[in-house]
């Protein structure tokens, strides 16, 4: 928690955890659509984490919003627009944008460039990549594409089967692999 | 003094996908590097050259042995270090020139170059000025700076990762022929970086293939088929 202290998530009220959600973590998932209101703007999109968190000053909200529209690359003509207007890499970026304007310290991330155009992919790691260090965030990524993990990541963790069969340093992971399961996964990587 | 030390270091590799297969690839590895020296690796292709550097940077595990080097103003384990103290032993004490660049999309070489100083906490304009005054050095040519290195040709990617590596003040550096694909100007170049880190009094280990080059750079140069492991044992 923000005042140091360690909590049980479980022994924590409905009320305490949503609160964490909306301030101190963030959840992006892999389908936009899951994370967004579709049939609200943009702007609003942003602007509904604020609210939730106390902000009531409209010129203030729209105005923090527009510039996290421009962190994420989106432009700021965009900001009435819904988001089922947005194709599948811009409703992504605005999923972030959404999680990271309250200051989350922690995000998860549910294959968040899974289904999206190489090219669009690219951007999108660029983007959470600069994200990730200028904030000081901490993330935890689910991903099924290796080479997202290397990039993205410090440490990885293999799972096979509902268990943990493998960890330490994502280089490490990859370029040394122990266990059969993970030997396997490197193996197959295709080269481009 | 020792910056690096060595110590009885062995590696397998356990190939579970040919019916868990053993390869030993070296045993009872030891040496040290001391401040201000440049330590070459030598002998044949595929006596584990590059797994030695790569065990030193923690990107091969190691299977027995030590890694001890000064982090931080002590002595430190690195074979048995977790991962989060290795990627601090990265980011302030050992630095790696790798044989091939990975590009990161998107990314333009400056910001590639300045990147392991931005980690340490430089702030990010004077990490870039100290990253073109490397590349102009390097003889990279200007126009290429702002663009990610993905497109380059072999020596300019090479040039973009020894810039890299060399930005930082890291007291370990260790080099996997980072003059591989080098013209002869451009070597002298790395020759006389290398020589300006000895003088700075950081530990290099690394490994040439160039007779020239390393006849330029190398104190002593450790045989490394001496570290065979004895297949009869």
């Amino acid at each position: 928690m923000r005042d140091g202290q360690w909590r049980d998530l479980y022994d924590l009220s409905e009320a305490e955890r949503r609160l964490l959600m909306r301030t101190d973590w963030g959840f992006v998932h892999q389908n936009p659509a899951d994370g967004l209101r579709m049939s609200v703007s943009a702007g609003a999109n942003v602007g509904e984490r604020l609210m939730a968190v106390g902000g009531r000053h409209y010129g203030q909200i729209r105005a923090t919003a527009t510039d996290w529209l421009g962190r994420v690359e989106i432009s700021a003509d965009r900001i009435d627009d819904q988001p089922r207007s947005f194709s599948g890499g811009m409703r992504q970026r605005l999923q972030i944008a959404r999680n990271l304007v309250t200051g989350p310290r922690l995000v998860f991330m549910d294959e968040p460039t899974g289904g999206l155009d190489v090219s669009v992919q690219a951007r999108l790691l660029d983007l959470l990549r600069g994200l990730v260090g200028e904030l000081g965030l901490s993330a935890i990524v689910v991903t099924h594409d290796l080479a997202v993990a290397r990039l993205l990541s410090h440490r990885m963790v293999v799972m096979k089967d509902g268990r943990v069969i493998e960890s330490g340093l994502t280089d490490r992971v990859l370029d040394d692999p122990r266990e059969p399961y993970t030997q396997l996964l490197v193996s197959s990587i295709l080269q481009v | 003094m020792d910056m690096l030390q060595v110590e009885n270091v062995a590696k397998n590799f356990t190939m579970h996908l040919r019916g868990g297969l053993v390869l030993p690839i070296i045993a009872k590895v030891s040496f040290a590097v001391a401040a201000g020296e440049c330590v070459v690796l030598g002998g044949p292709s595929g006596v584990g050259k590059s797994s030695i550097l790569k065990m030193v940077y923690g990107n091969y595990g190691v299977d027995a042995g030590k890694i001890m080097l000064i982090h931080n103003g002590q002595m430190a384990d690195l074979a048995s270090a977790d991962p989060r103290q290795i990627l601090q032993m990265r980011a302030t004490t050992i630095a790696y020139v790798s044989q091939f660049l990975r590009t990161v999309p998107r990314v333009s070489a400056i910001d590639v170059v300045a990147e392991p100083l931005v980690t340490g906490g430089t702030e990010k304009a004077k990490a870039q000025d100290r990253a073109r005054q490397l590349l102009a050095r390097l003889n990279l040519p200007e126009r290429l700076w702002s663009l990610p290195p993905a497109t380059f040709s072999g020596g300019e990617q090479q040039r973009v990762n020894i810039a890299r590596g060399f930005i930082t003040d890291h007291k370990i550096l260790l080099l996997d022929e980072p003059t591989a694909s080098l013209d002869a100007k451009n070597r002298a170049v790395v020759v006389a970086l290398i020589a300006a880190k000895k003088a700075q009094g950081t530990a290099l280990l690394g490994i040439f293939h160039d007779e020239e080059v390393r006849q330029q750079v190398a104190d002593r140069i450790i045989d490394v088929t001496r570290f065979a492991p004895d297949l009869a044992a």
